[in-house]
């Protein structure tokens, strides 16, 4: 490993920590969401600036090439994210729906209610004459 | 009957049915006096609105489209804030004959969901292929579950009674098929009595059943992972029927 090679693996961690807490700090990120990166983040530091952690993680568990170690913990960090994005896609999914359903309802609600007091969109305006506005 | 009708509310998701809902509209009004009719359109961007208001139906107008189940549940709700009993799901495409419905409310004394059968005997409905295969097995399982006789459990004709309604206010599934296949799971799971009587169908104004053998083939293969999923969910909570 060259000097060059060592200042750019801690270079890109730091870059991309300072990324993340920069998100944070704005509210551009949310701290759930964050977390999954900031691990990565500060593991990606801890082996730029010790790379002996590497080796040594890697004869631990008993995989001969480190850099394999490193593809396999960035490629099921980004299948765990992957999921956990899914789930609020789902999440989100469903709370619009019922956004969907309870503005449809109230839309009824708001629609016999100008019936009954004879006010409405329509009679506002001078222009619609209290035509059906929704054709 | 006068009366039962009265308690009951006719929800009738409609997706760009222009053409057909407001005479359907009209058809149900006139079959079934005193009932009250929600068209729930689903995002529909023709006049289907415009169309089942002048017919003199209570029109929800989703903003944008959630399927059939979206847009049942949306009427389950209407249902349980308006103090309506029964609800009755009827297509608005006209394929349904209204005329059939006093034979599903009859039978909501003693069931919770009563489903009007393509199948069984009256009229002349068939399907053939794939498509046969998925129905012919979703109404084994789902007869075991259902602890009857099902032949037809994708029919979009069902009654559904008190019970019913105030599990499906809250718990009706949104997803693909989820109106069908997993509204019967739960039904079945939650000690819903289900039931199903012979209902005549119409060819539908516009659009045929599809029998493509792709099509048909991606439907069975969505039609079991609903099930299962269906079977694998945790069931609603115990509160939801009390």
């Amino acid at each position: 490993m060259t000097v060059t090679s060592y200042i750019f693996g801690i270079f890109t961690a730091v870059i991309t920590l300072g990324v993340v807490i920069e998100m944070l700090r704005r509210n551009r990120l949310r701290e759930r969401h964050a977390v999954w990166w900031l691990f990565g983040g500060a593991l990606g530091l801890v082996i730029g600036i010790f790379p002996g952690s590497l080796e040594w993680a890697a004869s631990v568990i008993g995989i001969e090439v480190p850099t394999n170690l490193v593809f396999f913990v960035s490629i099921a960090l980004l299948v765990l994210v992957c999921i956990q994005h899914s789930s609020e896609l789902t999440r989100l999914e469903d709370k619009t729906r019922i956004l969907a359903e309870e503005s449809a309802l109230l839309a009824v609600r708001v629609r016999e209610l100008e019936t009954a007091t004879g006010t409405g969109p329509g009679r506002l305006g001078p222009h619609l004459d209290g035509q059906d506005t929704t054709e | 009957m006068p009366n039962l009708f009265a308690r009951t509310l006719i929800v009738m998701p409609a997706f760009n049915e222009e053409a057909v809902v407001g005479d359907v509209v009209r058809e149900v009004y006139a079959t079934l006096p005193g009932v009250h009719c929600l068209v729930v359109s689903d995002g529909s961007v023709d006049h289907t609105v415009a169309r089942a208001r002048a017919a003199g139906a209570t029109v929800a107008d989703l903003p944008f489209n959630l399927g059939v189940g979206g847009a049942m549940r949306a009427g389950f709700k209407y249902a349980r804030e308006n103090g309506f009993d029964n609800v009755v799901q009827i297509d608005a495409d006209g394929q349904h004959d209204p005329a059939g419905v006093p034979d599903l409310l009859a039978l909501l004394g003693e069931a919770d969901v009563v489903i009007g059968a393509r199948f069984a005997g009256v009229g002349s409905y068939t399907v053939r292929g794939p498509r046969k295969w998925a129905m012919k097995f979703l109404s084994a399982v789902l007869s075991k579950t259902a602890h009857t006789q099902l032949t037809d459990t994708t029919s979009g004709l069902k009654a559904n009674g008190p019970r019913a309604v105030a599990l499906f206010a809250d718990n009706y599934p949104a997803e693909y098929l989820g109106d069908t296949i997993e509204a019967l799971v739960i039904a079945g799971r939650s000690g819903l009595v289900i039931r199903q009587v012979p209902a005549a169908m119409r060819p539908r104004a516009g659009g045929t059943p599809s029998h493509a053998p792709i099509k048909a083939a991606v439907y069975l293969g969505r039609a079991m992972m609903a099930l299962a999923i269906a079977y694998l969910r945790p069931l609603p909570k115990a509160g939801a029927l009390e």
